[in-house]
């Protein structure tokens, strides 16, 4: 075996080995910075951005104006999780509506959604619920596909196993067609949280409302360059956030593949 | 561990019951009588079974045997209730049968184990869908891991397990419902030799254990030996049934059993049954992939 394939299977090698690739990445721009390689006016020093932290934290309300994006990804995220997985069952089971809409479904799942928020605007005003609801729209087609494809994707066999013990429909959805989807759906779900935060934040920096992407949008207009680099520091904490969630929740309903 | 029968689903109790003399048997507790099952193919209609008729006497094993495309599974599906708009009928205990039901269990040629579920949730599935206690469940599911030699893994998932040890899983999983016939589709056709020979002895043990009625579907002749009382041969396509050749090899049996000479010659005689079915199989399937070169 070779060192290499040794250091793998060590328990804290790959995350310490993960950890220093980071820093020394940015120890690299650091000093790319300095001998004047990049631009320190459009790329500000890591050790800047890291002297910025104190004065975000401090002056710009960072920890209320995180649990504000936070909490709107969250409402987003279970809005787009409820409405997302009934919308993929709700085409697995009536094929008619699968055939008729499955084009248009994929179609919105590619399109620049960020561009209805003026419309948003118009319908919901200038409020936390446009943006809860722009994440919401955003997310809401990879998630219906996923599922969709999850459920299809379910093998032959396993339908036929439930159908030879006798099964209801309710139970061989909730038994086997659901378990069997659910690492499929999670991959739809990721997929959905990422286009909702994105929009989230977007939204938030646009309108100038709100949380963190309002923040952005502020030390942006102010030339805070190290306290705008900050700022979106904490909006990645979110999505870290929102993450392990995820992750725990996959866990819980699925503890192995 | 005492037999309980547990309810699983449903037998149709109002269909017509069945005389020996309609069966042909008296002692019959599965009778496939004259199924003919058909299906509209590009090509038009193809008969897949063609007025097949079996009876399965109680603690009875029995192999279907033919080449690839004979009907085998489609026979199998139809049996277990997989199937509709067929001929024929199919009745266990002299009760006429339709759908899936309880007294057939099912094991198919796939890996059929549920990968979100541990060996003992798997094996403790149908007990669940017949809504036992989980303290009563498990501890019937025990029993089954038990009696396929498992015990030890009850808390393994399947992606831990090997493909002899899942497919046991799925056994033990469809004798945990207690049926009255077990119906195996070609469960080990994707085991190497060696396994596939130490599951047989596997099978034979249970069986003998169980006096378990069991119908097997294979394509391999020296499983259906070493397994069988009798052996179905059936022809290439359309299925019918070619020959019921009688298994007269001593029982308890052990793999042992496959160097022996009589062994040899059951295994020559099937043989001679399937060599013929066989070749007209494969110029078939040559004959359908040069016209579908020529479509091209």
């Amino acid at each position: 075996m070779t060192a290499a394939a040794t250091l793998a299977k060590n328990r804290y090698v790959p995350a310490a080995l993960g950890v220093l690739s980071f820093v020394v990445f940015i120890a690299l721009i650091e000093l790319l910075i300095r001998v004047g390689v990049i631009n320190r006016f459009i790329v500000p020093m890591p050790s800047d951005i890291i002297a910025a932290f104190p004065r975000v934290i401090m002056e710009e309300e960072v920890l209320h104006r995180f649990l504000l994006t936070a909490g709107e990804a969250f409402s987003a995220s279970i809005l787009v999780t409820i409405f997302g997985v009934a919308g993929g069952v709700l085409l697995h089971r009536y094929n008619l509506l699968r055939l008729a809409t499955e084009t248009w479904v994929a179609a919105v799942a590619a399109a620049p959604l960020v561009l209805m928020y003026p419309l948003y605007l118009v319908i919901f005003g200038r409020s936390a619920l446009t943006i809860v609801m722009m994440g919401f729209t955003a997310g809401l087609a990879p998630i219906i596909l996923k599922t969709l494809e999850g459920l299809m994707g379910t093998r032959r066999v396993l339908i036929n196993v439930g159908r030879s013990f006798n099964l209801t429909r309710s139970q061989q959805f909730w038994k086997i067609l659901f378990p069997a989807a659910l690492p499929t759906i999670f991959v739809g779900l990721r997929l959905g949280l990422i286009f909702s935060l994105i929009n989230i934040v977007g939204v938030e920096f646009l309108i100038n409302f709100g949380g963190l992407g309002q923040l952005i949008n502020e030390l942006a207009e102010r030339y805070d360059l190290p306290g705008t680099y900050a700022a979106i520091c904490f909006v990645i904490l979110v999505s870290v956030c929102v993450f392990i969630i995820m992750e725990r929740l996959e866990r819980w309903l699925r503890p192995v593949d | 561990m005492a037999a309980v029968t547990v309810p699983l689903g449903r037998v149709d109790a109002g269909a017509p019951r069945v005389t020996p003399a309609q069966t042909g048997s008296e002692q019959a507790i599965l009778v496939v009588d004259d199924i003919v099952k058909r299906f509209e193919t590009p090509d038009g209609v193809l008969t897949a079974v063609d007025h097949v008729s079996l009876s399965v006497s109680p603690g009875e094993f029995v192999g279907i045997i033919g080449p690839s495309g004979c009907g085998k599974s489609t026979l199998f599906n139809v049996i277990g209730g997989l199937l509709d708009g067929y001929e024929g009928t199919v009745r266990v205990a002299g009760e006429r049968v339709r759908g899936p039901h309880a007294s057939i269990g099912m094991i198919f040629q796939e890996e059929s184990t549920f990968p979100w579920r541990n060996v003992i949730d798997n094996v403790a599935f149908p007990l669940e869908i017949a809504g036992l206690p989980k303290a009563e469940r498990y501890d019937r599911a025990r029993h089954f891991v038990k009696l396929v030699g498992l015990d030890g893994f009850e808390r393994r998932y399947p992606a831990e397990l090997s493909g002899g040890m899942r497919q046991r899983v799925s056994m033990a999983r469809t004798l945990a419902a207690q049926p009255k016939i077990l119906l195996m589709d070609e469960p080990f056709a994707s085991l190497d030799e060696q396994t596939r020979l130490l599951l047989g002895d596997k099978v034979l043990q249970i069986q003998q254990e169980l006096k378990q009625t069991t119908l097997l579907i294979t394509h391999n002749i020296t499983e259906a030996v070493q397994l069988s009382d009798r052996i179905l041969v059936m022809t290439y396509r359309p299925g019918k049934v070619k020959r019921m050749v009688e298994i007269k090899l001593p029982r308890p049996r052990t793999s042992e059993i496959v160097s022996s000479e009589a062994f040899g010659r059951y295994v020559a005689q099937i043989w001679g049954d399937l060599r013929e079915e066989a070749g007209r199989g494969m110029e078939d399937e040559e004959a359908r992939k040069l016209r579908e070169g020529e479509h091209r």
